[in-house]
């Protein structure tokens, strides 16, 4: 059996690869990506979980998260597509005039 | 008709004219406003005789009458009722003042038909008479309070009538604020007197008082009498607070005639002889009262002396008579003080009112040197001038000289008299005589040096005018013979009338030490007071009228002390000096650049801005509107929140 820890280290792993991308990358869809990242990084540690514990509640999570993260996708995507055809750019960095 | 009834109708009447005119006069014409004021003026006299008649006969006087209308006060020992308190003495001081008032009204008419604010004159006269009645009637200290600072704030719209020249408010001001001085030191009196017998009403405290041990608790007594006695000297114009009177005559002429001769300026010995009991139980104030009225008559009269403005000679006049009343109370003798009191409003509004008369004649002139046989044209003025100048100088016959003779009497044989008191005071009637002469042979006799322009305008003054002046005049004359002195055989029936009054007092004071005096009878005591008259009168007649340039070189020769005295021994300058610019400078420089302006304004208002802006504007950097920073302090906040969920369990 892989232990336990094996699968919760991936998941930090991957979590953490999905935090750095988010806050280092600057093409919006790469940051995007890396959103996709940490939620999955997340439902691997529920499925960790679920399969340790004998309970099928992780997996119903994980159901969850899938479908909210596909409905995010769906929903940052449009938004993206009208920011890009008002800015002509998808620099992160050239969004910012919500500032003070 | 019962008491409480027609006190309460003497005080309203006044206010109901006050309130009438003060709000609709300005759309009435002259003769309804000033039917108004006189009318309400002459409801109270006819009041106020009421009230004597119906309180002589009654059966429980000479007992006093209290009637308690309202409770106005009450918290906890504390307990000041709307009540009035009438006996004998107030019976004489609401008689005096209420026909006084009417009288000035009276002229007032006349005197201020061509001036304007007419409905304002007259509605702060009213209310003036409203507020002097409310002190002299009040049965407590606080009520009492209440009318005098009532008196102080008409003084003060009076005064400054004309306030468009500054002068004029100026004046106001300078009344105000001196006898605000005074008003502290009542105050704190009357609190202390709390503290110490835990009621403020006459006939508790006085009882009270008088059932103390001889010479228990009499340091805190003097203490009381001292501190309200500084409220008598601030509005009756002692020493030192005198210095506003002069300057009150910017008022019009029958404010001066009112409110700074007859009324107000009479409520500090009002006030004595009220509390006559404690002064009689602390000795040491009541010498130093007579002590201080002693001084100031002298220090007074002497400035009177080279005034060449006629309303300032009789302004410095009437602080030296008030000196007089204050003797008469400090020795021991307060029926003589009350009784100058109710002659010297007779004679001295008199002598206002006449000025004034003068005053129209002369076109608005008031520099003596600038008049001079006036007795043709103006001969119903010269003629009650001549009357109560020879009042005021204390000839037998006229009403000064009985008053004035009883205070003498009592400042040499009285329970705290001495000899030195009454020769200081024989020399003082002699200098009033004097000045007061000088003054009448100036403006009425010899020679006219009225210039050109103003001799035309010269004429005696309308019947509404003189009516009043000789209604005056004939009480200047009689208003002494209701007390006909013991040296000539007579029973002082004043005196005996407001024994009851006093006799509280007269009997704590019999028990200070007696000292006789191996010195002049009481014959010689008044005999030499009218000789100082005489002779007063003799050298200003001569000097003024009969050869009229000794005057001049006696102010060649003592130029130095005529100068002193024409600027009223630089008193004012001196205040000036030692007060009111300390207080300017620390006002301006201190209070009001660095206080107000810097630490308020800028530290405390302008600094709460300015420090919000500052941490605004630091803080307003994390709104970068860079999204990667965003996601950067949400992913350290969701690790810090971490760290402490782990940290704590």
């Amino acid at each position: 059996m892989v232990p336990l820890s094996h699968y919760l280290a991936l998941s930090v792993i991957l979590f953490v690869l999905g935090a750095a991308g988010f806050i280092l990358r600057r093409n919006i869809i790469s940051v995007f990506m890396c959103i996709e990242l940490m939620l999955n990084a997340v439902n691997v540690a529920f499925m960790a979980f679920s399969r340790f514990l004998g309970s099928l509640d992780g997996q119903l999570f994980v159901f969850f998260v899938i479908v909210v993260a596909a409905a995010e996708a769906a929903v940052g995507l449009a938004i993206i597509i009208a920011v890009n055809r008002n800015r002509e750019s998808l620099n992160i960095d050239d969004l910012d005039s919500m500032k003070m | 008709m019962n008491l409480q009834l027609l006190l309460l109708l003497m005080l309203l009447a006044p206010l109901v004219g006050a309130t009438l005119n003060g709000i609709s006069g300005r759309r009435l014409s002259q003769p309804i406003v000033s039917l108004i004021a006189y009318g309400s003026a002459g409801f109270s006299m006819i009041f106020a005789i009421l009230a004597a008649w119906v309180y002589s006969t009654s059966t429980s006087q000479p007992a006093p009458f209290l009637h308690s209308y309202f409770t106005w006060i009450q918290a906890g020992d504390l307990r000041a009722d709307y009540a009035l308190y009438y006996d004998r003495l107030t019976l004489v001081m609401t008689l005096t003042v209420t026909v006084v008032a009417f009288l000035i009204h009276l002229y007032s008419r006349g005197y201020m038909e061509h001036e304007g604010g007419y409905y304002r004159f007259f509605s702060y006269l009213n209310l003036f008479l409203f507020m002097m009645l409310t002190l002299v009637t009040a049965a407590n200290y606080p009520l009492m309070f209440v009318g005098w600072e009532g008196v102080g704030l008409c003084s003060y719209l009076l005064i400054g009538f004309y306030f468009r020249k500054r002068s004029a408010s100026d004046a106001g001001k300078k009344a105000f604020i001196v006898t605000r001085i005074g008003d502290a030191g009542f105050s704190v009196g009357v609190a202390l007197l709390f503290w110490t017998f835990h009621s403020l009403d006459f006939q508790t405290v006085f009882a009270r008082i008088e059932a103390l041990p001889q010479t228990e608790f009499e340091g805190t007594l003097t203490a009381i009498a001292l501190l309200i006695f500084l409220g008598a000297v601030g509005k009756s114009a002692q020493l030192p607070l005198y210095v506003w009177l002069p300057d009150a005559m910017e008022g019009p002429t029958p404010v001066s005639a009112l409110i700074h001769a007859a009324t107000m300026v009479t409520a500090g010995v009002y006030l004595v002889a009220r509390s006559s009991i404690l002064y009689a139980r602390a000795p040491g104030a009541l010498a130093i009262v007579g002590l201080v009225g002693c001084l100031t008559a002298l220090f007074a009269a002497t400035i009177a002396l080279t005034q060449n403005d006629l309303k300032r000679m009789l302004a410095y006049s009437t602080i030296s008579q008030l000196g007089y009343m204050f003797l008469g109370c400090g020795v021991g003798v307060f029926a003589a003080g009350i009784f100058h009191l109710m002659t010297h409003a007779f004679f001295k509004s008199l002598l206002f009112l006449a000025a004034g008369s003068v005053m129209h004649a002369m076109n608005g002139e008031l520099d003596m040197r600038k008049m001079g046989g006036l007795r043709h044209k103006l001969k119903i003025t010269h003629a009650t001038f001549l009357i109560a100048t020879l009042a005021i100088s204390g000839v037998p016959g006229f009403a000064g000289f009985f008053s004035k003779d009883e205070i003498l009497a009592g400042a040499y044989e009285g329970p705290l008299g001495q000899p030195w008191l009454y020769w200081l005071g024989t020399i003082t009637a002699g200098l009033t005589a004097f000045y007061m002469f000088r003054g009448l042979c100036l403006t009425f006799w010899g020679k006219s040096r009225v210039e050109p322009e103003t001799q035309h305008h010269l004429h005696e003054s309308s019947s509404k005018m003189t009516v009043p002046l000789m209604v005056l005049a004939l009480f200047s004359i009689v208003a002494g013979y209701v007390s006909w002195p013991r040296v000539l055989g007579g029973g002082e029936a004043f005196d005996r009338y407001l024994e009851p009054v006093f006799s509280p007092a007269q009997e704590a004071l019999r028990n200070t030490p007696p000292h006789h005096f191996e010195g002049l009878s009481a014959g010689l005591v008044m005999g030499f007071s009218v000789v100082a008259a005489l002779v007063g009168i003799a050298v200003a007649v001569w000097w003024y009228w009969k050869s009229t340039d000794i005057p001049q070189k006696l102010t060649e020769r003592f130029a130095g002390l005529h100068e002193i005295l024409v600027h009223k021994y630089y008193v004012d300058e001196f205040y000036h000096c030692l007060i009111v610019r300390p207080i300017c400078v620390t006002s301006d420089k201190f209070l009001w650049r660095k206080v107000d302006a810097g630490a308020i304004d800028g530290v405390l208002v302008d600094g709460t801005g300015h420090a919000t802006a500052r941490v605004g504007g630091v803080l307003r950097r994390i709104q970068s509107g860079n999204i990667r920073s965003y996601a950067t302090w949400v992913l350290l906040g969701a690790v810090l929140w971490l760290l402490y969920i782990f940290v704590t369990r």
